[in-house]
């Protein structure tokens, strides 16, 4: 999966896994997950930590990272491509 | 059946929804008998043209309690005229238990937390103050059997106290495909000569047990 897919697919997964009334156009990649962007708030967060476990296989190693890995789906994106194992996806 | 209380305080508004219907002061909104409980609430949503997707990540009981209390409410934004000075108190008999049941499936895997939070009966409670702006006292009671007289003295001896002006009141309750809100908005004011009747628990247990919701 290149960048660009997985860029998709996370809008799409983000966007069941929060119940969000949205379409996966209406979200801007670069544009801030929380406060102004898409509003979430903390316990969207907790659900998209879940989401990179379940989904990705990867496990946040340090919770103050938080931030900036969801700060868009975009960093998402890159943080995923950079630590994800072969098998995993 | 109840003895008769006081009827200092008027029932203003009262909401039904069970069974795939919707009642509005005894006046139908909405029934769709070939809907599950989930579609049947989303319509039901839809219908009265609430816009708040928070709503979407809510648990059923919150769903269902959020869209009863907009029945009787109004949209939120100055229909509280005394925050502070306004109650809720519900009550219901399954608790949390349609939530919880869904928690624990989850936990052979990785739960939700999302789920998680909503494993707590009282939260619709919340959920309703932060949408129509509620700062007042809060009960949420369970038994199997609607307490009407309890809760009808409960509410009365608040007004009493001074501090509590309005209150919305009732019954909020679901598991599985069963469920059933009944709520009241209850103030020592008439509102409205057609539909305001004395707050007693007569008229709550009327209401209450009448299928539309009708009270004489």
């Amino acid at each position: 999966m290149n960048r660009e897919q997985l860029v998709e697919e996370l809008k799409q997964q983000i966007i069941e896994q929060l119940n969000l009334q949205v379409q996966p156009a209406d979200i801007v990649a670069s544009d801030p997950l929380f406060n102004e962007g898409l509003g979430l708030d903390s316990i969207d967060a907790l659900e998209l930590i879940v989401l990179m476990q379940q989904k990705y296989r990867i496990k946040l190693a340090n919770a103050e990272d938080g931030p900036k890995i969801f700060q868009s789906v975009d960093t998402m994106a890159d943080f995923i491509l950079a630590n994800q194992t072969p098998q995993a996806g | 059946m109840s003895k008769e209380l006081s009827g200092k305080y008027w029932i203003n508004n009262a909401a039904k929804i069970g069974s795939n219907r919707a009642f509005r002061n005894q006046q139908i909104l909405l029934e769709k008998p070939d809907l599950t409980t989930d579609e049947f609430l989303v319509a039901l949503y839809r219908e009265i043209g609430m816009e708040y997707p928070k709503w979407f990540k809510m648990d059923r009981l919150s769903k269902l309690g959020m869209l009863a209390a907009e029945l009787v409410l109004g949209m939120p934004g100055g229909n509280l005229a005394d925050p502070f000075g306004s109650a809720i108190v519900l009550a219901n008999r399954h608790s949390s238990l349609d939530t919880d049941r869904k928690f624990v499936e989850q936990l052979k895997e990785i739960p939700s937390p999302a789920v998680f939070v909503y494993t707590l009966p009282n939260i619709v409670t919340g959920e309703i103050s932060i949408r129509h702006g509620f700062k007042g006292e809060q009960a949420f009671f369970i038994d199997d059997l609607c307490p009407v007289d309890f809760m009808v003295n409960y509410v009365q001896t608040l007004f009493e106290e001074g501090n509590t002006h309005t209150c919305l009141f009732g019954w909020v309750d679901i598991l599985g495909e069963q469920y059933n809100a009944t709520l009241y908005s209850v103030s020592g004011v008439q509102e409205d000569s057609v539909h305001s009747i004395p707050f007693t628990s007569k008229n709550v247990y009327q209401y209450f047990d009448h299928e539309q919701g009708a009270v004489s």
